[in-house]
């Protein structure tokens, strides 16, 4: 958005706050940017044009964890504001911070707006709840990751979007490099090669239930064989031209996927509008992640990432009603279904999905339905997400073990054993300041 | 010599509180605070908190990955304080003896003293951009494999050159200045005893510009430990991964991002224990030995 624009919004906010005196003022911090930004900022608009008595100003903090660490502190000063946006790696510091929020679950009953947590799609429900299932957070900006291919690509090869890595190791791929692309790349590998693989392959992620039980004793359970073969198999490919890996940047492994030059690339369902908006010079489907046969034969959902919104503790029960009335707005089918076409971010609610089907918004774009089909697949004991405290930096940690094992600075064998150990460390660590 | 004074106590300690005021306030307050929280090791949110004594530096002293963050810290000072000292008295003494234009000159050589770090970062990542980056294709030209944000050792280099270039105009216009207060009796004077220009620069000039010299050295020193942050932070794009980063931007990336205020607090101190050693250094050595008249 340019000075201009924002220099005529304020101004507008501050002609309409005059006007309306009687209205109960609330705030949103989000780390949505560019058109997200806008998208929320339309949002916000349209919330304040439909009634009288509420008015939300969205604020942009920056990256997510610029965001968190922003609320954090404002917090501390007694200056929070009404709603937070945190990411999912953030999840365990906000949810462990008991008293920080007010659970959206006891918000939206405690101020007359019908709640029942299974109106929510299967794969967004638990990620940001309690033990209990209570969900604290409010999904918000939900995504999961996917797998988007050049569709000129693999007609050239001769083959179809990959099911399993088993297929695309021994006939997608090869096909792929004969053809003159690099088979693969994604952008996120803790995401999509670590959180993801756990919750495809139902795989344990942490012990006390994936970390839900609690920060006390909770171990992280990443160095297992299933995903250290997945890692060596990456180096393989990786070696024999079939995959290629431009650092831990999310936009320099997606650039060569624009340009044409790799022909499947793993990203975020919530990529698809950027992708749309593009003039890629050739036509791109997606579908869902791929799994190893020879670690199951019945794939699972996957996590959501995306980030939540929490509605913080310390102010007065007018504002908190204007905060439950939001998020009633935000979840109306309508909301959700702009939303979800806007930025391609899943629609969280199942009436807002059928309402996106019934427009016939899958048949014009049938690649923006894949995020929420993969979250909408059977789930298992360990797909229903993972609560690690400190995981902002144990992200780091494999980012950085990820990074040496790809440029050949170490083996698969040890990058997983640091991360094990410095993963439990912190986690250790952070049980401590829970005390 | 006659000493001028106060006749009260009270005129120059009113005189001094506002600026004692914002030391205590922007400084003192911050640091106690930061080796307060160090012992401790505390939720984000201020809930909880659990007192670990001296815990927070044993970790980080027995942590590996630490003990190569510093490692690499010290070896990007060294490289960073020698190459922007070295190219900087080298180019101040050419540009000294330009006659012809020399303003001009030296203008443009002080010009990206303006620029900010993090915009140096942003011109050091398209110079060295992965597919187009005019500098990454005359390393593969060499044969070198170059990749920003891949490769460990690439991305070291770019982070060098960039933290030089941006310090070398300010040690040049420090030693232009230098160089300019040298009297040209004593340029003169040695020009009748040798008649080397190389043998004068060491044997005359050089001693003369060692005031000039240390002081950099040290600026130098602080500049590559602390205000580089800009250029790490751009050159990572906020995302550190395989990637070196020192000592400050950890401090950044286990607080700031990973709310890690204890771990992060006791690493502020161990910096601030450095800049220390660092200013008695400073003051202890190196203004003893050198006579600045």
């Amino acid at each position: 958005m340019t000075f201009w624009k924002i220099a005529a919004l304020n101004v507008a906010v501050a002609i309409s706050a005059t006007a309306a005196w009687a209205e109960t003022e609330i705030t949103l911090w989000h780390a949505m940017g560019g058109q997200l930004g806008e998208t929320v900022n339309k949002i916000a608009e349209d919330f304040n044009a439909a009634q009288d008595d509420y008015k939300i100003t969205p604020v942009f903090k920056g990256s997510y964890e610029e965001t968190l660490t922003a609320g954090i502190a404002a917090f501390r000063a007694g200056e929070q504001p009404n709603i937070m946006q945190v990411f999912d790696a953030g999840a365990a510091t906000v949810i462990g911070a008991k008293g920080a929020t007010i659970p959206v679950q006891d918000l939206l009953t405690e101020n007359g707006v019908d709640f029942d947590i299974n109106d929510y799609i299967s794969g967004v429900r638990y990620f940001y709840a309690d033990s209990d299932g209570k969900m604290i957070g409010m999904p918000f900006n939900s995504s999961s990751p996917i797998m988007y291919f050049n569709v000129d690509a693999l007609e050239k090869a001769g083959v179809s979007a990959p099911k399993t890595w088993e297929e695309f190791q021994s006939v997608t791929a090869p096909a792929l490099k004969d053809a003159g692309y690099i088979a693969l790349a994604q952008s996120h590998l803790p995401w999509i090669f670590t959180e993801n693989f756990m919750s495809r392959h139902d795989l344990p992620f942490a012990t006390n239930n994936n970390g839900y039980d609690g920060a006390e004793g909770t171990e992280i359970l990443v160095n297992n064989d299933a995903i250290k073969a997945h890692f060596t198999a990456l180096t393989e490919w990786k070696e024999n031209g079939l995959f290629e890996w431009y650092g831990t940047g999310w936009g320099d492994n997606q650039q060569p996927f624009e340009d044409g030059d790799v022909a499947i690339w793993l990203g975020s369902s919530g990529s698809f509008g950027g992708l749309m908006s593009k003039d890629l010079g050739f036509e791109f489907s997606a579908t869902v992640l791929p799994y190893w046969e020879a670690v199951t034969t019945e794939p699972k959902q996957t996590f959501i990432g995306g980030a939540s919104l929490f509605a913080m503790s310390g102010h007065d029960a007018e504002e908190n009603e204007a905060a439950a009335k939001f998020f009633e707005y935000l979840t109306s089918p309508e909301v959700q279904y702009f939303w979800h076409q806007e930025t391609g971010y899943v629609p969280i609610t199942e009436a807002a999905y059928a309402l996106a089907k019934e427009d016939g918004h899958y048949d014009r774009f049938p690649a923006a339905e894949v995020g929420i089909q993969q979250l909408s697949l059977p789930g298992g004991e360990n797909t229903k997400g993972y609560r690690m405290g400190f995981y902002v930096q144990i992200r780091d940690v494999m980012n950085r073990e990820y990074g040496r094992i790809l440029s050949g600075e170490t083996s698969v064998e040890d990058a997983f054993a640091n991360i094990e150990k410095e993963a439990n460390d912190l986690l250790a660590r952070f049980a401590k300041t829970q005390g | 010599m006659k000493r001028a004074g106060f006749t009260t106590v009270w005129l120059p300690v009113a005189l001094l509180l506002p600026q004692l005021l914002i030391i205590a306030i922007f400084f003192y307050w911050p640091a106690a605070w930061a080796v307060q929280s160090s012992f401790y090791l505390q939720d984000p949110f201020g809930f909880g908190s659990t007192f670990v004594g001296f815990e927070n530096y044993t970790d980080l002293l027995q942590n590996v990955e630490y003990a190569k963050v510093a490692r690499f810290t010290v070896i990007y000072t060294v490289l960073v304080t020698f190459f922007s000292l070295a190219l900087a008295l080298l180019l101040a003494v050419k540009a000294d003896a330009v006659i012809r234009g020399a303003k001009t000159y030296r203008t443009l050589l002080m010009w990206v003293y303006a620029i900010a770090p993090p915009v140096a970062g942003f011109l050091g990542l398209m110079f060295f951009d992965q597919r187009n980056g005019p500098l990454t294709e005359m390393f593969q030209f060499f044969g070198w494999d170059f990749r920003l944000g891949a490769d460990f050792n690439s991305t070291a280099t770019a982070m060098v050159i960039v933290a030089v270039w941006k310090q070398i105009p300010v040690n040049f216009i420090f030693f232009l200045s230098g160089l300019q207060s040298i009297p040209k009796s004593v340029r003169e004077a040695a020009l009748i005893d040798n008649r080397s220009a190389t043998g004068r620069f060491w044997d005359v000039t050089f001693p003369l510009l060692a005031p000039t010299a240390f002081f950099l050295l040290i600026i130098n020193i602080t500049y590559s430990l602390f205000d580089t942050f800009g250029i790490v932070d751009t050159l990572v794009r906020s995302e550190p991964g395989n990637n070196p980063v020192t000592l400050v931007y950890k401090v950044f990336v286990d607080g700031f991002r990973g709310n890690d205020l204890g771990g992060s607090s006791a690493q502020s101190v161990i910096l601030m224990i450095l800049v220390l050693v660092l200013t008695i250094f400073q003051f202890r050595l190196i203004e003893r030995r050198i006579h600045y008249t």
